[in-house]
């Protein structure tokens, strides 16, 4: 919550900063202890906290998962396993319905891609400052909690669905098919060039697209939360209208988590669809 | 906003998490919902199967109930026939048993009657003669008289 020494455009800065390790130019490595310094580390620093938080839910995921899993009977299962049961089945299905080819590892894919990117999701329903002030008493300073606000973790996951279009591009069709997509179409042949171009742009709008709306909604959501708490430094009747705010927006993030986690893990499959057709009309 | 090395290691957990749920977490998991799926369709399919069989239990239990009602009905039938023509038989037998009897009783009778006619007339000739003797005083010869006393006999 913002204090008297801190104003407004500090606050907010201060939690859109992400808790950055990395190398000074004079040599040092460290945290960064300003988005200044965060900015002179350059491309080999790493966001502690982003990372850490999706790998920490990301573990959370795999051992629900796999303590079900390992648990799993045929027989009369518990509300545990029913609950874990209906998530896989419904991603399971849709994928199934999208993705008609043959490939054990998009199904399970989609559901891990649901399950981790709604887990990231969910922090941030958590109340921006609890965890943030928390860090602050154990001497941390920057601590974003949702990864997903991070364009690096959300671009990493769609820079990897992007390596595997084009992994699985090549393996279907080959370099020589995979290039023929690229080339021969909309336009007729001898436009070869110019239709390159567009598929492209078209290829490389995927994972762009893909990363960038996930980061989009909940940079937005996160920075209106950043915001509505703003109002709870004012009078008595700013902090009564931050109080219905803060639960009317959490009520709709609610649904936007949710929607924005089921549309990464099926455009996933969607492009995964796509990357195997290998049919003229595309 | 600094896009950083922090992109690398988001691909390479996105793999690892990927991987991992497809290698230990999706074969048990799925296995069990498979297993359950076809333990459930085994049962529907049993239970419908139950079904049909119960109809056509009921059906033949149905048509097994007719039928002995039909064989019972014809024993009845068949049972009621035959005693009363048993009874008719009995009937006409005691009837002709009774005629008979009725019959050798008048034969019998008519034979003592004859036996005691006889037995009568000899006596009244017996007698006859003993009155004419005492009529006459005289004896009469019985070989002389013999024609008279039998015609006297006759007309008794």
């Amino acid at each position: 919550m913002a204090t008297g020494e801190v104003t407004s455009a500090e606050y907010i800065e201060h939690h859109l900063s992400n808790l950055t390790y990395g190398r000074m130019p004079d040599g040092t490595w460290q945290f960064a202890h300003n988005p200044a310094e965060a900015a002179e580390m350059g491309f080999w620093a790493i966001h502690v906290d982003s990372f850490a938080w999706s790998l920490g839910l990301g573990l959370v995921f795999l051992l629900t998962f796999g303590i079900v899993a390992r648990r799993a009977t045929s027989g009369v299962p518990g509300m545990f396993q029913c609950a874990i049961e209906m998530i896989v089945e419904m991603i399971e299905e849709i994928a199934r319905d999208i993705f008609t080819y043959k490939n054990d590892y998009i199904a399970p894919m989609a559901v891990t891609v649901f399950v981790w990117v709604f887990l990231m999701n969910l922090m941030d329903l958590v109340p921006v400052d609890w965890i943030p002030h928390l860090a602050t008493l154990l001497g941390i300073h920057y601590m974003r909690i949702v990864p997903t606000t991070d364009v690096n973790v959300t671009m990493g996951m769609a820079l990897f669905v992007f390596a595997m279009i084009l992994f699985f591009s090549v393996w279907k069709k080959g370099v020589g098919g995979f290039l023929a997509e690229l080339s021969f179409h909309p336009f007729p042949k001898f436009l070869a060039p110019l239709n390159f171009v567009l598929e492209a742009v078209t290829l490389l709008t995927k994972p762009l697209s893909l990363g960038l709306r996930l980061f989009g909604n909940l940079y937005a959501g996160e920075l209106i939360f950043v915001l509505i708490c703003l109002l709870f430094s004012g009078g008595i009747v700013l902090t009564l209208s931050g109080v219905v705010l803060q639960w009317a927006w959490a009520a709709f993030h609610v649904l936007i988590i949710t929607l924005q986690a089921f549309i990464f893990s099926i455009l996933t499959v969607v492009y995964m669809s796509q990357a195997y057709d290998t049919g003229e009309d595309h | 906003m600094n896009i950083n090395i922090t992109i690398l290691w988001s691909s390479i957990a996105f793999f690892i998490f990927t991987w991992s749920c497809w290698y230990f977490i999706w074969p048990p998991l799925v296995n069990a919902i498979r297993t359950r799926q076809q333990t459930i369709a085994d049962g529907i399919e049993n239970a419908e199967t139950a079904a049909r069989d119960l109809a056509q239990a009921e059906q033949q239990a149905d048509e097994i109930t007719k039928n002995a009602r039909q064989e019972a009905q014809t024993i009845l039938d068949q049972a009621r026939s035959q005693a009363s023509s048993m009874v008719e038989a009995a009937k006409s037998e005691a009837r002709e048993e009774g005629e008979r009897l009725k019959a050798a009783g008048v034969a019998e009778i008519e034979q003592e009657a004859n036996r005691i006619r006889e037995a009568l007339r000899s006596d009244v000739a017996a007698l006859a003669v003993q009155g004419a003797e005492k009529i006459l005083e005289s004896d009469i010869d019985g070989d002389k008289h013999r024609d008279m006393l039998d015609k006297l006999a006759a007309e008794l």
